[in-house]
């Protein structure tokens, strides 16, 4: 049967993938955010694994809120893509700088 | 068996799609493969008998995230191509410490099983019978977690009125219904009684001011 470690495995890798999108789309913010989508997806994966091999829903609980708050993050991210979009026209995030950070 | 082949299917699927939302050149394609791994992460949910959380999956991500993405994606107007320079550039470093990550996370997670809280369980232990998962999650979520339940409503209200207050821009030079002043407006400043005399009338140029009410 399938073991708990092939699904940690799984949500290693993706998370791996999020974190090298990231990387390689350092201007792109849309695909930056997206990136963000897949890590938080793999995080929720290794809480309903384990919440499923461990018996115990609390994990499945905890992955609802990570889905609650990866859905709020997504919304606010876009909302300030559009206005950033409106201000510059366009959406180089590495050119950004108005902040002087 | 029918569950092993379902999940090696499933597991490939969320991870390619996963690899082709990094890499497509197109975001649209990077959003619609962005939805494949969703609905494949939502069978492994399902394999893992969370069916309540992959139709939230579903729902959610499928039904709001991704279409608020395709929305933005579409509604701006990006050179995307140009947004790519570096893409080469960044890739050998990038898929290093990639490889490094995944390695490590492999290793931990190889630990854990073996040594950690979950060691020694072998497979989904079989779901109660009288109860679905969706009654279970219920059962714990509103006491246990009543609080929580209701942090998380408001965090979605904070982000819902952020993004509308980010995004809503007032024009100038755009008429509005001022409601307030619509309510505020009295019998004084609406209606006008004009002595009209038989047989003359109202001239028509008289002046605003004489056109007030006579008491």
């Amino acid at each position: 049967m399938i073991s708990l470690e092939s699904y940690l495995t799984v949500a290693a890798v993706l998370f791996t993938i999020g974190i090298f999108g990231i990387f390689v789309n350092r201007k792109n913010i849309i695909v930056i955010l997206m990136s963000i989508e897949l890590i938080l997806l793999a995080v929720n994966i290794n809480l309903v694994a384990f919440s499923a091999y461990l018996n115990n829903v609390d994990g499945q609980i905890f992955a609802m809120l990570v889905l609650t708050v990866a859905a709020a993050e997504a919304a606010i991210g876009l909302a300030i893509l559009v206005t950033f979009f409106r201000n510059r026209g366009d959406i180089n995030v590495e050119a950004a700088g108005q902040l002087k950070g | 068996m029918v569950a092993s082949i379902a999940f090696y299917v499933l597991a490939a699927a969320t991870l390619l799609s996963g690899l082709a939302v990094v890499m497509s050149r197109n975001p649209v394609h990077s959003v619609l493969f962005l939805i494949a791994a969703f609905f494949s992460a939502a069978g492994l949910f399902v394999l893992l008998s969370a069916e309540f959380l992959a139709m939230l999956l579903v729902v959610v991500y499928v039904g709001a995230v991704a279409v608020l993405f395709l929305f933005v994606v579409m509604m701006l107007d990006v050179d995307f191509a140009q947004l790519r320079e570096g893409f080469a550039k960044y890739l050998p470093l990038g898929g290093v410490i990639a490889g490094l990550l995944a390695i490590e996370m492999i290793v931990v997670s190889a630990a854990v099983v073996t040594r950690g809280a979950a060691s020694g369980v072998r497979d989904v232990p079989a779901p109660a019978a009288d109860a679905t998962n969706a009654e279970v999650i219920g059962r714990v979520l509103y006491t246990d977690f009543a609080f929580l339940f209701q942090a998380a409503g408001m965090v979605l209200l904070v982000s819902m009125i952020g993004a509308i207050v980010l995004t809503l821009r007032h024009r100038p030079g755009v008429r509005r219904q001022n409601v307030h002043d619509q309510v505020n407006r009295t019998r004084a400043q609406g209606v006008s009684v004009i002595g009209a005399p038989t047989g003359v009338g109202i001239p028509d140029d008289l002046p605003q001011a004489a056109r007030t009410p006579a008491e």
